[in-house]
């Protein structure tokens, strides 16, 4: 269990002030003109020993990401952007931060942005974070005040932050999706390669982090890449937050050392599992585009990146979603497509197409209204969207279904078989047809 | 270049190539939907993927360049594959998901036959649906009088989207909604207003965008198909005519990169219905007024009647805006034999004249030239209008590197940002003199392109315009070693012709305005010419092939051969010399328009001494040996535009009016059509809705 002297957020739950401030009593741009001195290769090289992977779900090594924008800035402006779009069901950790720890995620931004060589920093919020824009720019302007950012400001390194609230798009959340969106056009993912290290917002160098990424940056330049790295596991290394949500006693969100066993996890912090750890059916371990596990695989799981996707799950934004047995799992993975479908662009075919009918393939199976052929039928489809499609989307859309297909095909099959045994007002179809 | 394996087979490829052009390069198939040669790359149907060895997931080809392909481990080159099972795979997928709510409506579709994913569907789909749903229903949207929608059908492949964004310049299609709710329309339903809309049609891989002047016409494989030009503007666009019996029935864009790439404008497609009705099928004769049905003896009697009773110097001919150079050299013959030198093609009183030498009056630059311009200055055209296609490819040049574009004349929308200079020669002169900002552009550019258009050189002061104009282009260096950027933009098909073989008045001889002017001639050969006013007291012979306005007026008519009936010569504003070929054949008793000169010729005794086309074609031949280059552009001796500066005069004051006023009405054929009248209508009413809003 991570100790409460390693904790970064520490006003995670908004008990202290969240102005400058309170931030600076917790520690919050101490030293960050001496961070900024270590040049920046120092804070890039600082940050890929620290094992620090990105918080936004795909895991990708942050430091190797900054270290891919050019050397020198050439006659394009470096960006940096910041994905507040937290869109993704059962994730709750980025607005915590901007809510009640702003400053680290600004202290970070600078950081980034000299790292990367650049004078400007957009952080796309979510459009239905409205509070939460409202405080973020509220200290924003602190920190202008105080001539911790912007022009001619004390650590020496120009930056302007600025805060754009998007539309409320799911797809927003994507990076090049976002970067279209920021552009003022409509959100939708750009092919790649070129990747956005080498053209970016408005055809520029730009790299993309998720809130926590960023958030974490200074603790990690303050207290040392030892430090991080020696929480959790190797490969998986840090703090996290995890945002605990579902059938447990006490949802919450919590920071916690990379690679804590589920169970601990569950137990310690979110009060348990509603009516007992015998009572868990599965849990999604990593916001709803995960594939689901079954509450057998759960019972000695350490939550983090290598191990998760062992088992052909993932950490994703280590929103955990705890089901219990009075769960009704095929609807729940049918909401979920449905979700998928609402949200798809509607840009490239497998998902455009796709989203909708694995969505009203398994809104039968959850009533029991199909073949069992039908089972197959839908996983096929399902691998048919998967990695076909010009964004993660479609991955997304795809992996609850082969979760629910691969752990609870017995739940289907028992389903149809109960309701092709009751009697219905729809008249049997015939050969005559 | 980049070597790389596909299927198998190594080849060697520059390397800004993308996986789709290495592919095809290896001889190898890449289906695809969304992507298109000439349109930005989208990469969404996804009907493309290869397998790219060391990649996961399978790539969209049209998308990945060949230099985002890296190496093997041992510097071996990027290995695609093309027909292995992971591909053979992800093509059956995409197709399943194409087709699950596309409707089953191919028998009653108008793209069957010629349908890009009925083709697809056979080469690389599976044969049974497992969709059990309901498929998608999509409204059909209202897209203006020649785009017909059936958006169950579409696929979303924004092809047309982006056409109108970046061909057309006209950013009036988009999509609205996410995911399966996606549709393509335009903003609350507005008709299309480019006049290169008709092209999306021929885009359209499916059939969710069709012709609406064409639906449920004709299936494709009962058409003959005749590879011909377009005479509805100066362009000269390459078409394929299709027709079933007697009837064109619709006119399709053919691939000629140096004139129209692949794009033709709305009134050379849509012109069809304009060949069938108002048509002239058998010769009359005015008798007491009204025009009496005759046969040709009695027609060619009357006209040979007239002619007996003229002098020499009171017989006159002007060709019209669509005729070809044969009957034009067969007409001037006639008039020699007659003893006239009263003869004008240029019947809008264009001041070109050959004696200056030809490139005083082509588009020096050619068309294709136009992208390698580096500033451009147009003067009292407006391209949009007289010549759609070609002003597209200025778009396409302004958006390959945004170039200054500078304007003087009307001031017009042209699809791409133009800089209003000024209205008339005055800014001109100025302009000549250095006195504005743009003279300093001009003068910088390695290659600026000068555009002169009929609405500047159809004046009276025409002449003294154009000295100004060949004088701004020597200037700014236009005329250099291996580029003449003057560039006259003619409005009519004819015109280039006509000039070549010398249509225009011999020594003492009378322009198109004198000649049409009331008691100036006794007797006037008008071929196909409509845009003048004939005054009282002359006696027309109108040889023609509509009841159009030069119909109205004559005396004889003799029905002739519109441009799908007959084959000829045709030169357009380039220079290019193109042959018009026969599609169907002319309504009733009309005949080709050379036959007719030549039955006439007999008729009045002078008889023209050729008896097939063939003849007539050695004899144009022998005389213009240029116009047997078929397809090329003579270069012309750029020393005329010298010569044309030093011929000064003073324009007179007052702004450049367009030469072409609707765009769609321009000729008899297209003022026939009821499909154009409607557009015309459309067109007009859009402009009244803007200003009332």
């Amino acid at each position: 269990m991570l100790q409460d002297k390693d904790r970064i957020f520490t006003n995670l739950y908004g008990l202290h002030d969240s102005g400058l401030k309170g931030a600076r009593s917790r520690g919050s741009w101490d030293g960050t003109k001496a961070i900024l001195a270590k040049g920046r290769d120092g804070i890039i090289n600082e940050i890929k020993a620290s094992g620090l992977r990105g918080r936004g779900g795909a895991g990708f090594p942050t430091g190797l990401k900054w270290s891919f924008m050019p050397k020198q800035v050439g006659p394009r402006p470096h960006y940096l952007i910041v994905n507040a779009d937290e869109s993704e069901p059962g994730t709750c950790k980025d607005r915590e931060i901007m809510r009640h720890d702003p400053h680290l995620l600004i202290e970070g931004c600078l950081i980034a942005g000299f790292a990367m060589g650049a004078n400007a920093g957009y952080i796309y919020v979510r459009g239905e974070f409205v509070r939460e824009r409202e405080r973020l720019q509220a200290a924003i302007d602190e920190a202008y005040e105080a001539k911790l950012i912007g022009k001619d400001n004390i650590h020496g390194w120009d930056f302007d932050l600025y805060v754009h609230h998007g539309a409320g798009a799911y797809i927003c959340g994507e990076e090049t999706a976002l970067l279209e969106s920021l552009e003022g056009k409509k959100g939708m993912p750009r092919l790649k390669p070129p990747f956005p290290a080498n053209v970016g917002l408005y055809g520029c160098p730009s790299t993309v982090n998720n809130v926590e990424s960023i958030a974490v940056a200074p603790d990690i330049m303050r207290r040392g890449a030892a430090w991080f790295s020696s929480i959790g596991r190797p490969n998986n290394t840090g703090t996290k937050l995890f945002c605990i949500s579902g059938h447990v006693n006490k949802p919450c969100n919590v920071e916690e050392a990379m690679s804590i066993p589920l169970r601990e996890l569950v137990e310690k912090h979110a009060g348990g599992v509603r009516g007992g750890w015998d009572n868990l059916l599965a849990v999604i371990p990593g916001g709803s585009s995960v594939r689901c596990l079954p509450a057998p695989l759960c019972n000695d799981l350490p939550m983090d990146f290598d191990s998760l996707v062992k088992l052909k799950s993932g950490l994703g934004t280590a929103a955990v979603i705890v089901m219990d047995k009075s769960t009704d799992i095929v609807r729940a993975i049918a909401r979920i497509a449905y979700f998928y479908r609402h949200e798809s662009c509607g840009q490239c075919t497998p998902c455009r197409e796709g989203t909708g009918w694995m969505w009203r393939v398994v809104s039968r199976m959850a009533e029991g209204r199909a073949q069992k052929r039908e089972i197959d039928m839908l996983l096929e489809v399902s691998q048919q969207v998967e990695g076909h499609t010009i964004c993660a989307l479609g991955d997304a859309a795809a992996w609850p279904i082969q979760g629910l297909i691969t752990h609870f095909r017995g739940e289907i099959e028992r389903r149809i078989d109960e309701y092709a045994a009751n009697p219905h007002s729809e008249p049997v179809a015939v050969a005559a047809e | 270049m980049t070597k790389l394996i596909v299927d198998g087979t190594e080849i060697d490829v520059p390397p800004e190539y993308t996986l789709l052009q290495a592919c095809e390069a290896a001889g190898v198939e890449i289906p695809r939907f969304c992507f298109h040669e000439r349109l930005s790359i989208a990469g969404n149907c996804r009907m493309c993927l290869v397998e790219l060895k060391g990649s996961p997931k399978p790539v969209a080809s049209c998308a990945w360049g060949v230099r985002d392909c890296r190496p093997g481990p041992n510097g071996e080159p990027p290995v695609i594959n093309t027909k292995s099972p992971m591909v053979k795979k992800a093509r059956e997928g995409v197709m399943e998901f194409l087709l699950i709510n596309h409707p089953l409506d191919c028998p009653i579709c108008d793209q069957g036959g010629e349908c890009d994913l009925q083709d697809q569907a056979m080469a690389y789909g599976v044969d049974t649906s497992r969709f059990k749903e309901n498929k998608r229903a999509v409204e059909d949207k209202y897209l203006g009088a020649l785009v017909r929608t059936s958006m169950n059908r579409c696929i979303q492949c924004t092809r047309c989207v982006r056409f109108c964004t970046e061909v057309a310049g006209v950013p009036e299609l988009g999509a609205i909604g996410r995911g399966e709710d996606m549709e393509i329309t335009t903003y609350l339903e507005g008709a299309l207003t480019s006049e290169l809309q008709g092209n999306v049609v021929d885009l359209c891989p499916v059939g969710a965008l069709t012709s609406k002047p064409y639906q449920f016409t004709a299936r494709p494989w009962e058409l003959a198909k005749t590879e011909t030009v377009d005479v509805m503007d100066a362009v000269g666009s390459a078409i394929r005519v299709d027709s079933r019996g007697r009837e064109v029935l619709r006119i399709l864009p053919r691939v000629n990169e140096a004139v129209n790439e692949e794009w033709i404008s709305d009134k050379t497609r849509h012109v069809v219905d304009g060949l069938r009705v108002q048509r002239l099928d058998q010769p009359y004769v005015r008798v007491d007024g009204k025009l009496k049905p005759a046969s040709w003896g009695e027609a060619f009697a009357a006209v040979a009647a007239r002619l007996k009773a003229s002098s020499k110097g009171r017989i006159g001919a002007i060709a019209g805006d669509l005729a070809s150079v044969e009957e034009m050299f067969a007409l001037k013959e006639l008039m020699a034999k007659l003893g006239s030198v009263n003869f004008d093609c240029r019947q809008d009183g264009m001041a070109v004249d050959p004696a200056q030498g030809r490139a005083s009056y082509l588009f020096n630059a050619t068309i294709a030239g136009i992208e390698k311009a580096d500033a451009i200055l147009i003067i009292g055209a407006n391209p949009r209008k007289e010549a759609a296609v070609l002003n597209a490819r200025i778009r396409k040049r302004w958006r390959a590197s945004p170039i200054a574009i500078g304007l003087i004349g009307e001031k017009v929308d042209l699809t791409y940002p133009a800089r209003h200079l000024g209205a008339g020669p005055e800014t001109l002169a100025d302009l000549v003199a250095g006195k504005l900002d743009f003279s300093k552009i001009l003068q910088d550019a390695k290659a600026p392109l000068i555009i002169v258009g009929s609405g500047a050189l159809a004046r009276h002061d025409g002449a003294a315009i154009a000295a100004l104009a060949a004088k701004a282009a020597q200037t700014f260096g236009a005329v250099a070693d291996g580029w003449n950027g003057y560039c006259v933009l003619h409005t009519a098909a004819s015109r280039v012709g006509g000039l070549d073989i010398g249509f225009v008045p011999g020594q003492g001889g009378l322009k198109a305005a004198e000649m049409a002017a009331a008691g100036t001639l006794d007797i006037l050969f008008s071929l196909g010419a409509d845009e003048v006013d004939v005054g009282k007291g002359t006696c027309v012979v109108y040889i023609g092939t509509h009841g159009d306005r030069g119909a109205h007026r004559a005396d004889v008519i003799l029905p002739g051969a519109a441009y799908t009936e007959k084959s000829g010569l045709y030169v357009n504003t380039e220079g290019r010399v193109q042959m018009g070929r026969r599609a169907t054949f002319p309504p009733g008793d009309a005949r080709e328009d050379w036959a007719i000169l030549r039955a006439l010729s007999e008729a009045v005794g002078t008889k023209l001494p050729y008896d097939s086309l063939a003849a007539l074609r050695t004899a144009v031949f022998k005389a213009h040996p240029h116009l047997q280059r078929l397809g090329e552009v003579e270069p012309a001796d750029a020393a005329a535009i010298a010569r044309l500066a030093k011929t000064g005069g003073t324009p007179e004051k007052g702004p450049f009016y367009a030469a072409v006023h609707d765009f769609y009405l321009t000729n008899p054929i297209a003022r026939a059509s009821a499909v154009m009248a409607e557009c015309s209508a459309l067109a007009a009413g859009a402009a009244t809705a803007t200003a009332a809003e």
